[in-house]
């Protein structure tokens, strides 16, 4: 991989950590499997884009970001207020920004070539790190999201946050409304998917109605493999642990893609990535036991066997 | 202090048929009393304490807290009056955050829960105390999770928590079962030295015919759903152990044969 190539990868790596953060917070700290993502990021990108085009990209992003807030506690009023099962609930939000995402967007597609974006308004960074914009402003970003969303976590109504995926019946023992926490947890997690999704339109200069298909799945493959790399012990390492997972897949993406494989089946190897790495561990525990049941009947345990198949015989005898 | 007064709960079986948990419950507290309660399994007690918290809301019936109809608020919006301790260790603390996180959720109780730190240092000097308090040690790991602790390590814990803002009232239900002997005597004795150093008003749903009378100030017999003895000053020290069991077995008998009799 050339080290443009390289580059380009870690910094699309960095927009996207900000998603993985915000599946991060609804999947890990709500556990709440919330699939309004999909709908969010693609909100985030369209009222990005049409900022861009009204000349204003800055004011793009804050607005994605409360955008996305908005679609996140419309989830969570479905489930909390309407009884809707989560899962349905983000769907079904999901399904309905299709229509508006569209409506925003005015067409399917909105290019942005040639128009100022956020990357390219920076004048004197320009000069003084020539080529490496996109990379410093990102990271700044994500490191200031970073360090907001820890501290977030740990103060006091982040307590309650985070023991609301842990453990409800506590919260509200504790005099707090998990309906409450809930509402503002999905709305941040969604806010930072469509800032994911506004920045991405900018970086790659357009804005596309399906850029946000499959975006849970990239974000949970994300989760999982930094969790798998850094760990997830305490609250730090594990955010952490999801910024580098978010680099490190979208690494794996870009080298399977050297090897030949066709773009078209990036969602396929995201879905399969997922699907084993959820499947593991009961994988592994059924491979366990056919050796443990192969190593039963080849041993010397067949007096046993035979005492265990007479008493299983008596109470039907 | 608490009023209860005519509470019917009932949980649907099926479609047509329902199960009367709670048959016209009427019970007053005095400020500073505890009543232990017994019953057979589905006598009703859990469903008492639980509508008293909040998580159920009873069919009919009212119930006030020291003047305020607490009847129709909400689950979360009683906590901040009434501190409570379940039964399953694990339903009272949040298992993947620290001793002191879990304590400073629950001292937050009734305080503005923003963007404030969510454990000062001056709070987690106060913490440590009150932990070491607890007598098991575990103020030497403050900063591990609470999943990695036992069970009664668990229930001592909920127990502070439950605690550390006073509540008006405290309800436990049979929160030292899922406990070994040595470790429910420990909790056991815990319990007592927090309610009477705190002198809490005090409901607790207990199996052990003998705690229930050595413990507290009440005792409160309960059977298909309705309060059927009601034990306290004289009446309850001259009760003993063997003519409780006797009247258990008695009130369950007058059911059979009333079966008998329908039959
Ligand atoms: N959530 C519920 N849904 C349906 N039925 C319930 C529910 N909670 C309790 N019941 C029923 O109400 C009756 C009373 O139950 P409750 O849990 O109050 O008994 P209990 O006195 O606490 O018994 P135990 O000693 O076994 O804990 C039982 O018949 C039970 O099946
Ligand atoms: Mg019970």
């Amino acid at each position: 991989m050339t080290s443009i190539a390289l580059q380009g990868t870690v910094e699309l790596g960095i927009i996207y950590a900000i998603m993985a953060l915000g599946v991060f917070l609804s999947f890990r700290i709500l556990n709440m499997p919330d699939l309004t993502v999909d709908g969010s990021f693609t909100l985030g990108a369209a009222i990005s884009a049409l900022m861009c085009l009204k000349g204003s990209p800055w004011a793009g992003l804050p607005l994605a970001f409360l955008a996305g807030g908005l679609a996140g506690s419309v989830t969570a009023l479905l489930h909390t207020k309407g009884r809707i099962q989560p899962l349905l609930s983000g769907i079904l939000v999901m399904l309905a920004l299709y229509s508006i995402n569209l409506r925003v967007m005015g067409r399917a597609n909105i290019p942005l070539i040639n128009l100022p974006t956020v990357f390219s308004t920076w004048p004197w960074l320009n000069r003084w790190a020539e080529g490496y914009t996109a990379l410093i402003g990102s990271s700044s970003l994500l490191v200031l999201i970073l360090l907001l969303l820890f501290g977030f976590l740990k103060t006091r109504f982040g307590l309650v946050l985070r023991a609301t995926g842990q453990n409800p019946q506590m919260v509200r023992s504790v005099g707090v409304n998990t309906d409450t926490t809930l509402t503002v947890g999905l709305a941040l997690a969604n806010g930072l998917v469509a800032l994911s999704g506004g920045l991405l339109a900018q970086y790659q200069l357009f804005a596309d109605i399906s850029m946000g298909v499959g975006m849970v799945i990239v974000g949970l493959a994300s989760v999982i493999i930094g969790e798998g790399i850094i760990g997830s012990h305490w609250l730090g390492q594990h955010l952490i642990a999801v910024t580098v997972g978010a680099v490190v897949y979208r690494l794996v993406i870009a080298m399977a893609m050297e090897l030949g494989m066709p773009p078209t089946d990036l969602k396929l190897i995201s879905a399969v990535i997922v699907a084993s790495a959820l499947a593991a561990p009961a994988l592994k525990e059924q491979w366990n036991l056919a050796k443990r049941q192969i190593q039963a009947q080849k041993g010397g345990g067949s007096e046993d066997a035979e005492d265990m198949e007479a008493d299983q015989k008596l109470p039907s005898g | 202090m608490l009023k209860i007064w005519r509470l019917t709960k009932s949980f649907p079986l099926d479609k047509f048929t329902q199960r009367l948990a709670l048959n016209n419950v009427t019970l007053s507290l005095q400020k500073g009393e505890f009543v232990t309660i017994i019953g057979g399994n589905g006598a009703g007690k859990s469903t008492l304490l639980n509508c008293i918290a909040g998580v159920h809301l009873p069919d009919s019936g009212r119930i006030t807290l020291d003047g305020m109809d607490i009847t129709f608020w909400p689950e979360y919006r009683r906590s901040l009056y009434i501190g409570r301790v379940f039964q399953n260790p694990l339903l009272g603390t949040a298992p993947d955050m620290t001793i002191e996180e879990n304590l400073a959720m629950a001292c937050a109780k009734g305080k503005s829960r923003g963007l404030l730190p969510g454990v000062t240092k001056q709070e987690a000097k106060f913490f440590r105390d009150k932990v070491a308090d607890l007598g098991l040690g575990l103020e030497k790991r403050m900063h591990q999770k609470v999943g990695l602790l036992s069970g009664g390590e668990r229930q001592a814990l909920t127990l502070l928590m439950a605690t550390i803002v006073r509540p008006r009232l405290l309800l436990l239900d049979e929160h030292t079962s899922a406990l070994d002997p040595a470790t429910a005597r420990r909790v056991l004795e815990l319990t007592r030295s927090i309610i009477s150093e705190h002198q809490l008003t005090t409901i607790m749903v207990t199996h052990n015919m003998k705690e229930a009378l050595e413990l507290g100030t009440r005792t409160i017999m309960m059977h298909e759903g309705r309060i059927v003895l009601d034990l306290s000053g004289r009446q309850r020290e001259c009760m003993t152990v063997e003519k409780l069991v006797s009247f258990f077995t008695q009130e369950a008998s007058i059911e059979v044969v009333e079966l008998k009799n329908r039959a």
